[in-house]
């Protein structure tokens, strides 16, 4: 990138926590999120596992500190919890000083809401408020409302790369002097639509997810909410603010192959990493550690493999997918997995892909499946693939 | 790096798909909602993959390809999308679908085609497109979004052309839970007296308009100068003054502006604005719209490709003239084009010749 972008601040929610140290306590402790359905109302509970967020929504509505009177979809509440975060990590007193904005991702929006409500909304006048709550942007004005934002909102609907497609505007938005600073990332709650949706593709493990593994079976899919604050080089230094790493390239390729799968041979994702290794100016032996998008069905992690086979293999970098810890927040994961590639950079650890026994035999390498502790990770990449050939793939590297 | 307008694929309640004519004749509609008026979808889309397509996703394509052959390209550097409430048919479907039959048997044709960033990857197959693709879904600001992003990456040099596109739908199903809401009319008017009805809230539209997007001038409709979005703002006071320092950032006041295109939507609790901008603010020509299209969140793309339409072919329609008893005949060099969401989402386009 012409003008360097730094990361000051990170919150996040998901299965394994409720803020950032919730989230590496879980992890060094290996202790995944993906477990028996406890809120979501559904008749897969009990068949299907998924990492939910292990509040309720009054439980949430009290952390988020919102008015109990109010009515929000589940995505605003942890949208609000982990962007709030963000910004108290990034110690920000005014957001107003500085022209801010905020992106973020959702494919899902005010579905939960939507669903639960849908035959009284055709029939009835009762829960009409959840009919503007619907949308992709509900939870972004509220969220942005919470946390004081005016200068520019925005929401990307790119299935599970939103966040990342977020994080890439608000970089380019920085750059182009747009704006000073921009709260970034992506939210996903669980809906019986989408849960619905991904059993209908056959998607789903009934067991915890096996990211590349010989034997995966499927997806376990999760909820959650993960924001980065983005910050210009001259902000930074006007502000002093302590700089988390620095966001180093970017990439973003159509697959244009199908609407749910990709290339087995993975075109779009390695179209996406190699122009992220390109804008960063790194080559592939300089990135020290993969967060793949490995969801743990067959069809990501051979398409995925494949592509990163051919990118950096025979010297294959550090590879783990985060999933299983995590399940697959969808249009979060790339704010969650950009949080936990810069708790990897920020503690010099590599966290474990759970769950992998056998290496696929189509592929030349094994994920880690051991927290590594005290390793050089310097340049991590970050991917994000989602449904429609939306592929996308960020660097962080430390500065 | 200025950024022009090379192409338009128009699909709207309006006679729009063919690029030489512009509003010559009009459709009054009075069905409650205003659809769009279907092409021949043959004449563009493979019959057997047709029959799959659900209606939005034709219209999408279509309008894609009407753009692109106008604009003389093949493949653009990037396909980028808005949408405010995506694939509303589809989703009803599925939605419905979990809903009735408790979860079981279900299909999933309507949820694969149901996410927003169906139109976008459903473009990019259709014209085997791997480069950069990215759809938003932000009420008032979605295809504000696609178009600001298609801006950044002409002027960054990231891509030469951009295909950038707004679209939603309306089905009876979706109008009948929004008339709920003080946004939308109770009673069903005729489209073109939108502006006599003096009672809240507005008729709804849908529409599809894709537009290229390009560095160089030749064979353009008009350069897109600057797009700005204003989120809530707090009174008229704040909307003049980003008014005018969106106008004088670009070198220009508001003296210099030929041409005014409002949002007006015959909304009585929210039209305020529009009004008080043509009487108090401006001294020009005026033209609105949303008569002709109805409102939907991106309705942006119908606003853009009418502005884009008055500097090409240098005339305001008379039916979509506003205060027409001040109207003048002059050059039509720039145009401001101001629209508001819900009063929460207001955007400025400035377009030049």
């Amino acid at each position: 990138m012409s003008k360097r972008i730094f990361v000051t601040g990170i919150g996040i929610i998901s299965g394994i926590g409720n803020n950032v140290d919730e989230t590496f306590e879980s992890i060094i402790q290996k202790k995944s999120g993906v477990t028996e359905i406890k809120y979501l109302k559904t008749n897969h509970k009990g068949k299907i596992p998924v990492s939910e967020v292990k509040l309720s929504e009054d439980e949430l509505i009290e952390l988020a500190g919102l008015d109990k009177n109010g009515s929000y979809t589940r995505s605003t509440l942890i949208g609000v919890i982990a962007a709030n975060e963000a910004v108290k990590n990034a110690k920000i007193d005014n957001i107003k000083e500085y022209k801010t904005g905020l992106i973020s991702g959702t494919t899902v929006g005010g579905m939960d809401k939507s669903e639960l409500h849908y035959k009284d909304l055709l029939t009835t006048t009762k829960n009409i408020e959840f009919i503007e709550s619907h949308d992709c942007g509900d939870s972004t004005e509220r969220i942005a409302d919470s946390i004081g934002v005016k200068d520019f909102v925005s929401t990307t609907s790119t299935a599970c790369s939103s966040a990342a497609n977020s994080m890439i505007l608000g970089a380019r938005m920085i750059k182009n002097g747009l704006l000073d600073r921009v709260i970034a990332g992506g939210i996903e709650s669980l809906t019986r639509y989408h849960m619905n949706g991904f059993n209908t593709l056959m998607i789903l493990d009934r067991e915890p997810c096996k990211p590349f593994d010989e034997n995966r079976q499927g997806l376990n899919l999760g909820e959650g909410a993960a924001f980065l604050v983005l910050e210009s080089e001259e902000l930074v230094k006007k502000n002093g603010s302590k700089i988390l790493a620095e966001f180093t390239g970017y990439g973003n390729s159509c697959e244009a192959f199908h609407q749910t799968a990709s290339t087995p041979e993975g075109k779009g994702a390695y179209r996406a990493m190699k122009e992220a290794l390109d804008r960063s100016g790194l080559k592939p032996e300089q990135i020290d550690y993969i967060n793949a998008h490995g969801t743990g069905t067959d069809n990501n992690d051979l398409s995925e493999g494949r592509a990163i086979d051919k990118l950096f293999g025979p010297n294959h970098p550090k590879i783990s997918s985060t999933k299983a810890y995590t399940g697959h927040t969808t249009s979060a994961a790339g704010g969650v997995e950009a949080v936990l590639s810069i708790l990897c950079i920020q503690n010099n650890m590599i966290f474990p892909n759970l769950n992998f026994k056998e290496q696929m035999k189509e592929l030349n390498f094994s994920p880690v499946t051991e927290l590594l502790e005290n390793v050089k990770v310097d340049h991590v990449l970050s991917n994000s693939f989602g449904f429609g050939g939306n592929n996308s793939a960020l660097i962080f590297s430390r500065y | 790096m200025d950024v022009y307008i090379k192409g338009i694929g128009n699909i709207s309640p309006q006679n729009t798909i063919d690029s030489n004519i512009f509003l010559d004749d009009i459709v009054n509609h009075d069905a409650g909602f205003l659809t769009s008026i279907a092409p021949i979808y043959k004449e563009f889309i493979n019959p057997i993959k047709l029959r799959r397509m659900s209606k939005l996703i034709k219209m999408g394509i279509c309008a894609s390809k009407l753009c692109l052959k106008d604009a003389g390209i093949e493949n653009p550097g990037a396909i980028i999308t808005g949408t405010g409430l995506g694939l509303v048919g589809d989703t009803e479907k599925f939605l419905n679908q979990v809903l009735d039959y408790n979860e079981e048997f279900l299909a999933p044709t309507a949820f694969i085609q149901s996410t927003h960033n169906t139109i976008s990857g459903q473009v990019a197959i259709a014209l085997q497109c791997f480069n950069y693709n990215n759809t938003y879904s932000h009420r008032g600001f979605s295809f504000e979004s696609a178009l600001l992003d298609g801006m950044l990456l002409i002027k960054d040099k990231d891509a030469e052309n951009v295909l950038v596109g707004g679209f939603d739908e309306i089905t009876p199903e979706h109008h009948s839970i929004v008339k709920k809401t003080r946004w939308v009319k109770n009673e069903t008017i005729k489209s073109l007296e939108l502006l006599d009805h003096k009672t809240k809230g507005t008729i709804v539209g849908e529409g599809v308009g894709f537009f290229s997007l390009t560095g160089e001038k030749e064979n353009t409709y008009a350069k897109i100068k600057d797009i700005k979005t204003i989120y809530k703002p707090e009174n008229k006071e704040e909307i003049e003054a980003k008014i005018s320092q969106f106008l004088n950032e670009n070198d220009l006041t508001k003296d210099d502006i030929d041409l005014v295109v409002l949002g007006i939507n015959g909304n009585v609790d929210t039209d305020d604005i529009y009004y008080h901008l043509a009487d108090n603010y401006f001294n020009t020509n005026y033209a609105y719209f949303k008569h002709l299209s109805g409102d939907y969140h991106t309705v942006g793309a119908f606003a853009l490709w009418f502005a884009a339409n008055t500097i090409k072919h240098q005339r305001v329609p008379e039916v979509a003239r506003f205060r027409k008893e001040n109207f003048t005949e002059k050059p039509i060099k720039n145009v401001l084009v101001y629209n508001h969401f819900r009063e929460v989402d207001h955007s400025l386009f400035l377009l030049s010749q």
